[in-house]
């Protein structure tokens, strides 16, 4: 526990931190836009493609999970995550900022990108996005145009994105995201230590992909349903 | 050519600083930086005034003494190039320039374009050694090297620690220079013992100083006269945590 801390006390430990938590909430990130397809699966049994993994994910772990536990258990880990990750990012971004009290007076940038200038705010974005994604599909309590329904996955998310403003947040929130990861990815390899002469030059390509397919994906989910492919 | 410049002039480490103005009309264009700053400072000694400070050693791109950002580019606008070897034939007729020091907390402006660079010499002081019994002169290639590792070992090693990564860094983070200095003596077996606690000692007094953290924007490799890859980051990230987890030491 004392290296834990003596490591968190540093700036690349609070930075290990965020990589860490990062590789959990990329992978939350691509397995809940893997779910989120099932959206454009044919309905069986009565009940759309999507009820029907919504309610697996609520009986996972099942005899062993009551129902229900599985999720609160990988919503505790990522709340968690997130939380340490905002944590890590605003003590550092506090050092860095008073690490240049004086500004130059001219600027010419190389090799960062606006990605990468801009991973806090993008950051701001994607929190204010999660509170308002939870409290639109998750409790059901911002309900713009539709009524919500527990269980009903594939109605609340037709009904949901009918709302041109709610859809259009959800696109602007997910180009912030594609951005946030297309630093995030190759930073965190970097932070972890992950280099070796061989793959180098793959490491940007892996975070240009992951940012493209989960913004494409993700975003297709509010223009197939305001477009009426969905519905 | 004739050239506009803007210099950063401050008296002293406590007064407020700003820019002054200054035209010069027959810079040659094999006149180095350094020498058209040169030029400049014989004609405000003719006319009674202070002449621009500025830091310079070897003027040979070796020493690492010098060091400006020119127009927002650490060194000037060309790479893997220092500012005392950079040439006014970089440079347009009638352009404009913008000489300001070095920015950041860690490097106080003394004087003009004069910083105290000395932080990074406090971060070589706690680890940027070997330790090697006195005694007689051991024999030239009495430990064999391998090819590979002498390479990176002297890649890193050209590290001037002129402080431009610093400079160019949006977070004036001194992460570039640190890891250069730990794998240059951490690759090699003479370095290798005291490789888990140098470089928790160097990264602890890399804090220590105000530096801020690195964001991998890759801006100091660009900006590197040297051309110091940020893979040594990547490196001093992986030996830091492994030092920790190993070897952990109490400051
Ligand atoms: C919820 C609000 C969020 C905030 C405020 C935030 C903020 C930040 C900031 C400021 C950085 C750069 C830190 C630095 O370089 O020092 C960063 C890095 C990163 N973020 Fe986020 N982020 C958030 C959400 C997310 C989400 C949802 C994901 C994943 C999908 C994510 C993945 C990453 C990754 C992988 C990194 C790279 C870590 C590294 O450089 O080692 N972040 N975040
Ligand atoms: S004066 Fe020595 S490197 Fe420029």
């Amino acid at each position: 526990m004392r290296r834990v801390l003596t490591l968190y006390s540093t700036t690349i430990g609070k930075k290990v931190v965020m990589a860490v938590t990062g590789i959990l909430l990329v992978g939350f990130v691509l397995g809940h836009m893997i779910g989120n397809l099932k959206l454009y699966l044919p309905a069986h049994d009565g009940m759309a493609a999507i009820d029907h993994y919504g309610e697996g994910l609520r009986s996972f772990g099942a005899p062993f999970l009551a129902h229900g536990q599985f999720l609160w258990i990988a919503r505790s880990v990522l709340i968690l995550a997130v939380g340490l990750h905002i944590w890590s990012a605003i003590s550092l971004k506090v050092r860095s900022n008073a690490a240049r009290p004086i500004a130059y007076k001219r600027v010419a940038y190389e090799d960062s990108t606006l990605a990468s200038r801009t991973m806090i705010w993008g950051g701001v974005l994607l929190l204010a996005f999660i509170v308002f994604h939870l409290l639109h599909f998750t409790t059901g309590t911002i309900t713009p145009g539709f009524d919500f329904e527990h269980g009903a996955v594939f109605a609340n998310v037709t009904g949901g994105f009918s709302n041109v403003g709610v859809a259009i947040f959800y696109i602007v929130a997910m180009v912030a995201l594609a951005m946030h990861l297309y630093h995030g990815v190759w930073s965190m390899l970097q932070t972890l230590g992950a280099n070796h002469p061989r793959y180098n030059s793959w490491r940007k390509k892996l975070a240009l992909a992951i940012a493209i397919i989960v913004a494409v994906a993700n975003i297709s989910f509010p223009v197939a349903v305001l477009t009426g492919l969905v519905g | 050519m004739k050239l506009k410049l803007h210099i950063w002039r401050q008296t002293s480490q406590d007064a407020p600083g700003a820019f002054a103005d200054y035209e010069l009309d027959d810079v040659s264009p094999d006149m180095s930086f350094l020498e058209m700053l040169d030029v400049l400072n014989e004609r405000l000694i003719l006319d009674e005034q202070e002449p621009v400070v500025f830091d310079n050693d070897c003027r040979e791109g070796i020493c690492g003494a010098c060091g400006m950002v020119i127009n927002g580019h650490p060194h000037g606008p060309q790479k893997l190039t220092t500012t005392c070897q950079l040439h006014m034939r970089k440079f347009r007729d009638g352009d404009e320039l913008w000489i300001e020091p070095w920015r950041a907390k860690a490097f106080p402006v003394l004087r003009d374009l004069m910083v105290d660079r000395s932080a990074l010499d406090r971060i070589i002081e706690v680890g940027g050694y070997v330790s090697v019994n006195t005694g007689g002169v051991p024999d030239a290639n009495a430990i064999p090297i391998g090819k590979g590792v002498a390479d990176l070992s002297m890649d890193a090693a050209a590290c001037i620690g002129c402080g431009a990564c610093v400079a160019a860094c949006p977070n004036a983070s001194a992460s570039l220079f640190t890891a250069a200095k730990i794998t240059h003596l951490g690759v090699l077996p003479q370095g290798e013992i005291e490789r888990n606690t140098r470089v928790q000692e160097m990264v602890a007094q890399m804090d220590e100083e105000a530096f801020g953290h690195c964001t991998n924007h890759g801006e100091c490799d660009a900006a590197c006269p040297k051309g110091i890859s940020v893979d040594f980051i990547a490196r001093m990230n992986r030996d830091f945590v492994r030092g920790v987890t190993r070897e952990p030491i109490t400051r």
